[in-house]
């Protein structure tokens, strides 16, 4: 929302080791397509002037979902005080596209980064799913201890990256 | 009664565990206790978030029937299905039936059908795996440590950590045994690797996905997923058929009462403010299912347009917990979420583990609720003595349950059981107790009604100091009530405190003595508790001395015991009867305005908690602020213009290492203590967050003699360099004498003016 606030968010995000970057919606496809590594798959974006880059493959089939080392969606809206990216749920597979590969690639509206948990949650029961539909509040990178030591990038991305889009 | 081959066995079998599980859970579990700490100090409404979560499940189970039949409504609604299975078996054949639709429908690609799993504790309580596997079905784990113990043929060994008590090199092993990987297999970015792989294709591969949850909102039929790997998001959303299992009690009215949860649960269970995954699912959804196989593999997954052919059942989970609702003292366990807070917390779980300190299913403090509710009272007989009541646990619970308590209800029940044993006349012909003749074990009746031993054996002192020592009265000890013989025994003063006190002139003179300084117009009653009148004198000399000399006149009146030492033996009647006994007896000082002074944490720790359960609830609240630990008290003195000049100080900087006692800790009573010992000229050191591992009778006895020495290690280690040590706890000193060789006061002794 402020700056402050999208501040609050890269920090947030710098500490999880997810890296980020504040750019124009019009610069926005060329940042995308510097921040994949190939081969990527992605999701419609769903923001005015802004289109995934020609580098990755939008509607993927589950072969090239599996193949992919990239996967780029939007966020729904973002929680600033955890470096939270909220990942909606719908047909056009933005939930197993930031899931399968290893590193996840989230755009998301400056106008939509939320200060705390608790403006989160408000945002989940204001859409017009009125909390009903399905999300999932992404934090970092998927990580276990199960294995005797901290390993990132075990069934979710061991990498992330959150281009956030000032002018949206 | 416990006879003496099954003491030793218990003996023998957590010896084991301490040397071998033990060893790798204490470094993971404190951890994870430390980090929680750390989680909830950042969080400035930690205790308006408890509070919240409390309420929340207070009201939902409450609600619960009313809230089966709204989420049975709107998940129907959503298109899914709910089925609430009474019990195991029909929770089992439910999700077998539905396996064997998927099959028979042939959208199946395998010979046999598979499940993948993300962790689930409630489908681990009712062997679903067992039982699907026996329907041919082929199960995989998905969640890493789960999945370890599912290669290992194991357990869980703690309720989010299943596999906590394995070493890096004994999964590699295992994994190694298993499938002969040509990779290198050393690290745990190697083994990460590996599973990620072959657990991947088994999610791509499978026909159903069967996940557990965390939550399960009402009003909208939303699923919360809390994890870190990423497996339950998978499970759930990459097969077209999702299963999720959960008992009723995770229900939540609305989508609102999440957010108390989801600011607490990663924090307790691991210290991070929030985990990696929270996952907030209205099934069916919208998001395409996968195929990785077949024609459909290299079609858009947009393809079905949103015509979503996603298959989803609910299955809520009875199996006891509705008659654990109805049950007044074991409701309270229907709000655990599961956070493993309290195992983590927990001295003597730290020691041995979830497979010492737990039953069937579930582990730590309040296993002892789960396991009573839901596979029978007995199924908690086997390990509820491993809980000594400290409260360590009490603070750490994101919800608020009193565990401690949980155990003392579950122990009385356990006890009377049980058949009355063949030495309780032993008992009976010392003090007819309330459960006298009622099956309570003849160990846990002499541990119960340790004051009138005490007195008995301070009357006969030293004969009886002397003959508690000889080899045969050791042995006869050890046989009858179990009191291991490498344990010193509390050596008994013929005169006690009381008797002191009297003897120099009772509280007329007290009177006279404290007529000094400023003049503070209070006065006090000195609770002698058992160890203090009869075992610590010392301790309670320096009480009155200091009291005196800061200008309060004190009484020392002969009270009855508290009780404590029969509620950490499951007897609860017994402990009501003293609780009454003792309000009888103090409520005329507290109407005149004295204060009521205690020396011993945990009979203080009765007063402010437990007997608010035992009392009236305007008896309990005169009673509970009228009373003071002793340096609390003094805080408060010094505060208030008493001189700190009558006391022993010290010049400045003396340093000095201070071992608290837990209830103290949880009673938030270590301060004002340290802020005394400042006061007067001292620098203590707190000690670590670890207990003496001593806690009352708990030392004491045979089967958990060395979990006790155990603990006590830990913290005689950290305080090995210190030359000056006090502790608040009768039990603590004993346990830190003996093992650091020399003596251990209570601070009081130190801050008391010499005379
Ligand atoms: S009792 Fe409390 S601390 Fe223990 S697992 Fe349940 S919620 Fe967590």
């Amino acid at each position: 929302m402020t700056t402050d606030t999208i501040g609050r968010f890269e920090r947030s995000l710098a500490a999880l080791e997810v890296t980020s970057e504040v750019v124009p919606a019009s610069a926005a496809s060329e940042r995308i397509g510097a921040a994949v590594d190939d081969p990527a798959v992605g999701t419609a974006l769903p923001f005015e002037g802004v289109s995934l880059p020609d580098a990755v493959t939008a509607e993927p089939t589950p072969t090239e979902l599996e193949d992919a080392v990239t996967g780029v969606t939007p966020a729904a809206f973002a929680v600033a005080e955890h470096g939270t990216v909220a990942i909606g749920s719908s047909e056009r597979g933005e939930e197993p596209v930031s899931l399968y590969p290893d590193r996840h690639v989230a755009v998301v509206a400056g106008s939509d980064v939320v200060a705390d948990l608790g403006d989160g949650f408000d945002r989940l029961l204001e859409g017009d799913s009125r909390g009903r539909g399905s999300v999932v509040f992404a934090t970092g990178r998927s990580a276990t201890a199960d294995m005797g030591g901290l390993v990132h990038g075990v069934h979710g991305p061991g990498e992330g990256h959150v281009v956030v889009l000032e002018d949206r | 009664m416990a006879s003496d081959p099954s003491r030793s066995e218990t003996a023998e079998r957590l010896r084991h565990l301490l040397e071998t599980e033990g060893e790798i859970v204490r470094p993971r579990a404190s951890e994870d206790n430390a980090r929680r700490e750390a989680a909830y100090d950042e969080l400035a409404n930690l205790e308006a978030l408890r509070a919240d979560a409390r309420a929340i499940k207070e009201d939902a189970i409450d609600r619960l029937p009313e809230l089966i039949e709204t989420v049975r409504e709107v998940v129907e609604e959503n298109g899914g299905t709910v089925y609430v299975a009474d019990d195991a078996a029909d929770a089992n054949a439910y999700v077998a039936d539905v396996v064997d639709a998927v099959d028979a429908d042939g959208r199946s690609d395998h010979d046999r059908p598979s499940v993948v799993k993300s962790k689930s504790m409630t489908t681990e309580e009712i062997d679903l795996n067992d039982a699907l596997e026996r329907e041919g079905v082929d199960v995989y784990e998905t969640d890493l440590g789960e999945w370890v113990i599912q290669v290992a043929d194991e357990s869980p060994s703690h309720i989010v950590g299943p596999a906590m008590h394995l070493s890096r090199e004994r999964i590699a092993e295992l994994l190694r045994e298993e499938f002969d990987p040509d990779v290198e297999f050393e690290t745990a970015a190697d083994l990460t690797a590996f599973a990620r792989d072959y657990l991947g294709e088994r999610i791509r591969e499978a026909d159903v996905g069967i996940t557990g949850a965390n939550f399960v909102v009402a009003d909208s039929g939303t699923i919360t997923l809390v994890t870190n790997e990423g497996n339950a998001r998978k499970c759930a959303v990459t097969p077209d058929t999702h299963v999720a299992v959960a008992g009723i009690e995770k229900l939540i009215p609305s989508i609102e009462d999440l957010e108390p949860f989801v600011n607490l649960i990663a924090r307790s269970a691991t210290g991070q403010p929030i985990s990696q995954y929270v996952t907030m699912l209205t099934p069916p959804t919208e998001s395409p299912s996968l195929e990785f196989d077949g024609p459909d593999a290299d079609e858009p997954i947009t393809a079905s347009d949103g015509e979503s052919d996603r298959e989803f059942h609910l299955v809520l989970l009875d199996n006891g917990r509705t008659a654990m609702r109805e049950d007044d003292q074991l409701r309270e366990t229907l709000y655990c979420i599961r956070c493993g807070a309290c195992s983590n917390a927990c001295v003597n779980f730290q020691s041995v583990g979830g497979h010492g300190f737990g039953g069937e299913t579930y582990s730590g403090g309040i296993a002892t609720g789960w396991e009573a509710g839901l596979h029978g009272q007995d199924a908690a007989a086997e390990f509820n003595d491993l809980c000594t009541g400290c409260t360590r646990c009490v603070d750490a619970c994101p919800v608020e349950i009193d565990i401690p308590w949980i155990n003392t209800v579950v122990r009385d029940r356990i006890n009377r059981g049980k058949d009355p044993g063949t030495y309780d006349f032993l008992v009976d012909g010392l003090t007819p107790d309330a459960e006298s003749g009622s099956g309570v074990p003849l160990d846990k009746r002499f541990f119960g009604n340790v004051g009138t031993v005490a007195k008995l054996a301070s009357a006969t002192a030293p004969l009886s100091n002397w003959l508690a020592g000889t080899g045969p009265v050791r042995a006869l000890l050890e046989r009858t009530i179990g009191i291991d013989r490498r344990r010193d025994l509390p050596v008994f003063q013929r005169q006690s405190l009381v008797d002191w006190f009297e003897a120099n002139g009772g509280a007329e003179a007290s009177r006279r003595r404290a007529r000094v300084g400023t003049a503070l117009e209070r006065e006090a009653v000195l609770y002698p508790d058992v160890y203090t009148n009869y075992v610590d004198v010392a301790r309670g000399k320096a009480t009155v001395r200091t009291l005196e000399a800061l200008g309060v006149p004190v009484s020392v009146p002969s009270l009855p015991e508290s009780g404590r030492a029969a509620l950490s033996q499951g007897m609860i009647a017994t402990a009501d009867r003293r609780a009454s006994e003792l309000y009888g007896e103090l409520a005329a000082d507290i109407d005149a305005g004295r204060d009521v002074v205690v020396i011993e944490p945990s009979d203080l720790a009765a007063f402010r908690r437990e007997y608010e359960r035992l009392l009236p609830e305007a008896s309990f609240e005169r009673l509970r602020s009228n009373s003071y630990e002793i340096c609390e008290y003094v805080y408060g003195l010094l505060e208030n213009g008493a001189d700190v000049g009558a006391l022993s100080t010290a010049d400045g900087d003396e340093p000095i290492a201070y071992h608290s006692h837990c209830q103290q800790r949880t009673l938030d009573l270590e301060a004002p203590t340290t802020a005394v010992l400042e006061r007067c000229g001292y620098t203590p050191e707190t000690t670590g967050s670890e207990c003496c591992g001593m806690a009352g009778s708990f030392g004491y006895k045979r089967e958990y003699y060395d979990v006790s020495v155990d603990a006590g290690e830990q913290l005689a280690e950290e305080l090995e360099g210190s030359e000056r040590v006090v502790a608040s706890g009768t039990s603590c000193s004993d346990q830190l004498e003996t093992l650091l060789e020399r003596p251990v006061p209570h601070p009081i002794e130190v801050l008391g003016p010499d005379r």
